[in-house]
């Protein structure tokens, strides 16, 4: 008991803080959203607190009946005028909320697109142009992103706790997210709504960056891939194998967009939408098991290529930075 | 006129909670249509769902008066459980005002998105 009593302490902490919490919020709607937890978890201690006294009052101290009028008041009271004044202010606070976290000039807008099970994302720029890039977000700390949500296929969700809420993305619906990154960092997003077999392993980091090194790293992720001429590292085993018919690699003659973009594939934290260290022995085996580590992916497992051209394709795909 | 009745009897009890129900599908169902159709500007919309929720009380206060007087001004306490003509007036004019009070809470908290929201998204 005693052990359980020292660690329950730090199993709370540990469940406080982290890439994926919204108890340790990094942006603004997520911070309101902390706040709001933490008022009502005081708010709701209290009403325990006083539910148990008056509980502990009726059957230890005071033993004789109250009256039946002086019951009807008590009912009247605590069962539906003060339920009522509350219920009404944190309505009134929530509804308050909504307006200020929506509003914001975004000078950014992202889309991103769920699809089985991973994330098409496209930055566009003021001037309209179109970057893409897909399995991890990065934005500019202290700037309003405009998120616009919609699904390739079936109804997935988006959610990045350590920023804001939740906002569904629903095939033939566009939605708008607009998210207040304030503190640099990499978080963790998640698919919040079940959207098939590998929906636990839909996820992506999140890297919040100063705006300089933001707009830096954008004008990267726009070039095309420059890959060194070696001859380990050449499209040809790429494009013979037909990679190329579902994923672009800008530069080359890449251009399928039924996959991820993998122009910069080397330079994303992780790979296979969050699930994995982006290392070059996790590339060359989720080129070769695709299908077995991740079940129901829309990409077949290349295991049957010869290893020398499987590790031609791994040091190719370990070039796009 | 359900209003106007000497004694109540299930239709006066369905009275608020009707009223609710049919505020509830305007605002939602207004909201709705302005949105998909003119979101550029809310007013209407407010004054719309700001006059349906003044109607929908002031049918629930009448309702309200009138259940008060069915169950006798509380003149005497629940349950009304006694199996005669009175007490059975007492129970629905009782359970008509306990169901007036959530209805009026209810409508109140339905119109309050209106009068907050600042735009469609
Ligand atoms: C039939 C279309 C298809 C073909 C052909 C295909 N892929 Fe894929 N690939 C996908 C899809 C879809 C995904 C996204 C999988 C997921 O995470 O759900 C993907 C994911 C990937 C990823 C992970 C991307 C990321 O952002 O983490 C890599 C790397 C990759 N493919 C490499 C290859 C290589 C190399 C080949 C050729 C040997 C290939 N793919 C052939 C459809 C394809
Ligand atoms: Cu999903």
């Amino acid at each position: 008991m005693r052990v359980a009593g020292s660690l329950a302490p730090g199993v709370f902490l540990c469940a406080c803080s982290g890439p994926q919490s919204a108890l340790d919020p990094a942006g603004r709607e997520a911070s309101e959203v902390a706040t709001l937890f933490w008022g009502m978890l005081a708010g709701a201690a209290l009403i325990w607190l006083a539910v148990i006294g008056a509980a502990v009052f009726a059957g230890r101290v005071q033993k004789e009946p109250i009256g039946d009028r002086a019951g009807l008041r008590l009912i009247l009271w605590a069962g539906a005028v003060i339920p009522t004044l509350v219920l009404a202010a944190l309505l009134a606070y929530g509804l308050r909320l909504m307006p200020v976290l929506r509003a914001g000039e975004a000078s950014l807008r992202v889309h991103v697109s769920g699809e089985q099970y991973w994330w098409r994302v496209t930055y566009e720029r003021a001037d309209g142009t179109r970057i893409e890039s897909a399995n991890e977000l990065r934005l500019p700390a202290g700037r309003p992103a405009e998120i616009v949500l919609d699904s390739a296929d079936v109804i997935h969700s988006f959610w990045i706790p350590a920023l804001a809420g939740k906002l569904d993305m629903i095939p033939g619906r566009t939605n708008r997210l607009v998210l207040h990154p304030e503190r640099i960092g990499t978080y963790r997003g998640v698919c919040a709504e079940f959207c098939g077999r590998s929906h636990a392993y839909m996820a992506f980091p999140v890297v919040v960056l100063p705006p300089q090194e933001f707009e830096a790293w954008l004008a990267r992720e726009a070039a095309p891939a420059e890959v060194p001429a070696t001859s380990t590292t050449d499209t040809g085993a790429f494009l013979a194998n037909g990679c190329g018919g579902c994923h672009a690699v800008r530069g080359t003659a890449a251009s399928g967009t039924i996959g991820p973009d993998l122009t910069h594939l080397a330079s994303r934290l992780t790979l296979g939408a969050g699930m994995f260290a982006n290392t070059s022995e996790n590339r060359r085996r989720f080129v070769a098991e695709a299908e077995t580590l991740k079940p129901g992916v829309r990409m077949p497992s290349f295991g049957a290529l010869a290893p020398a051209e499987l590790d031609a394709i791994a040091a190719y795909l370990g070039s796009l930075r | 006129m359900l209003l106007r009745r000497e004694t109540p009897n299930l239709w006066t009890l369905l009275t608020p909670p009707a009223v609710w129900a049919l505020h509830f599908l305007f605002c939602y169902v207004a909201a709705a249509i302005v949105c998909a159709r003119y979101p550029a500007s809310l007013d209407g919309l407010r004054l719309a769902i700001g006059l349906a929720t003044m109607a929908a009380l002031a049918i629930i206060a009448i309702a309200g008066r009138q259940a008060h007087r069915h169950w006798g001004f509380g003149s005497d306490l629940p349950p009304h459980d006694a199996p005669t003509p009175e007490d059975q007036q007492h129970f629905l004019g009782f359970a008509t005002l306990l169901l007036c009070a959530l209805s009026a809470v209810a409508v109140l908290f339905g119109a309050l998105p209106a009068l907050i929201i600042a735009e469609c998204r």
